[in-house]
């Protein structure tokens, strides 16, 4: 039976509290990954393996391709990025690939330090919630 | 030997796992400090489990480096979890269970077993549990350039690894 909204928010808050060592209550849909919660680099790994983890099935694998989550390769490739500033270019790959992150206000400014701030819990529920169906 | 924690690998699978031990003894100084008599209470020598720590992180760090020949500068990225529930005291034996989890290009997760060999009791206890990430610091430079040379895996793991029979994993 597939997973209730419910259940996909239940998970991931199950795995952040493991990944980053947060409090339960703290793990609220708004709340961002590294502004809120703490992550470092090394967290996001973590946190993909244990998503990876805690939805698959013998039937069905749950495996994340790499920047299928997070975006890594945009902060080396330099047409996507031009003095600090996600390019236009830069936008439209994060719209195509990551789809699960609200870019909101970061398109008038697009500070490539601002990018980490977008991952929300929310964004780790939205992304987790397409794939399952796919 | 400087800074190695673990004494013998004891038996290795390619890419999954890797099981080394290490003799505890009262010859360690540091086991004198820790912890040393104070007052009307006696010594009592434990193995800190900071270093039993190191031990596991050095037995999946190598298990995780042979994958890719030892080529990856593999350095510990995180403790995701640590807990222990039985000291080891000089004259024990102390055996690391390394296993790979989850593996990529920027790194791996391990989780590991720590036992003890009692030789009063005879048996093989549960000293532990530990799980660690793993990072591929040339996959995850963020800016900053490393030595060439292979600084993680130097002199100290290529005897440890030819004592083991693992030379030939070493590329």
């Amino acid at each position: 039976m597939a997973k209730s909204r419910e259940d996909i928010e239940a998970d991931v808050r199950d795995v952040l509290v493991d990944a980053l060592g947060v409090d339960e209550d703290d793990v609220v849909p708004t709340a961002t990954l590294k502004g809120d919660l703490g992550a470092e680099s090394i967290d996001y790994l973590d946190i993909v393996f244990r998503l990876e983890k805690k939805f698959s099935t013998p039937e069905k694998p749950f495996k994340i391709a790499q920047g299928e989550l997070f975006p890594e390769n945009l902060m080396t490739d330099p047409t996507l990025v031009e003095n600090g500033k996600v390019t236009a270019k830069g936008l439209a790959l994060l719209k195509e690939k990551v789809p699960h992150v609200a870019l909101g206000g970061f398109e008038s400014d697009p500070d490539i330090t601002k990018l980490p701030t977008l991952f929300t819990v929310k964004s780790l529920c939205d992304f987790v919630e397409r794939k399952l169906k796919n | 030997m400087r800074w190695m924690w673990i004494d013998k690998v004891i038996a290795f699978e390619p890419e999954k796992r890797l099981v080394a031990v290490k003799n505890v003894s009262l010859a360690e100084e540091h086991l004198h400090q820790h912890f040393a008599a104070e007052g009307r209470l006696p010594a009592a020598p434990v193995m800190p489990n900071s270093l039993i720590l190191e031990g596991m992180a050095q037995t999946a760090g190598i298990l995780v480096g042979s994958v890719h020949g030892f080529r990856e500068k593999v350095v510990l990225a995180k403790v995701a979890s640590a807990t222990f529930e039985r000291d080891v005291t000089p004259g024990e034996t102390i055996r690391y269970d390394a296993t790979i989890e989850r593996m990529d290009d920027m790194g791996a997760s391990t989780v590991g077993i720590v036992e003890r060999w009692s030789f009063v009791d005879n048996a093989w206890a549960p000293v532990g549990r530990i799980e660690l990430m793993f990072s591929h610091l040339d996959q995850n430079r963020a800016g900053t350039e490393f030595p060439e040379e292979n600084f993680v895996f130097g002199e100290n793991f290529r005897t440890l690894l030819e004592g083991a029979g693992l030379k030939k994993f070493v590329s």
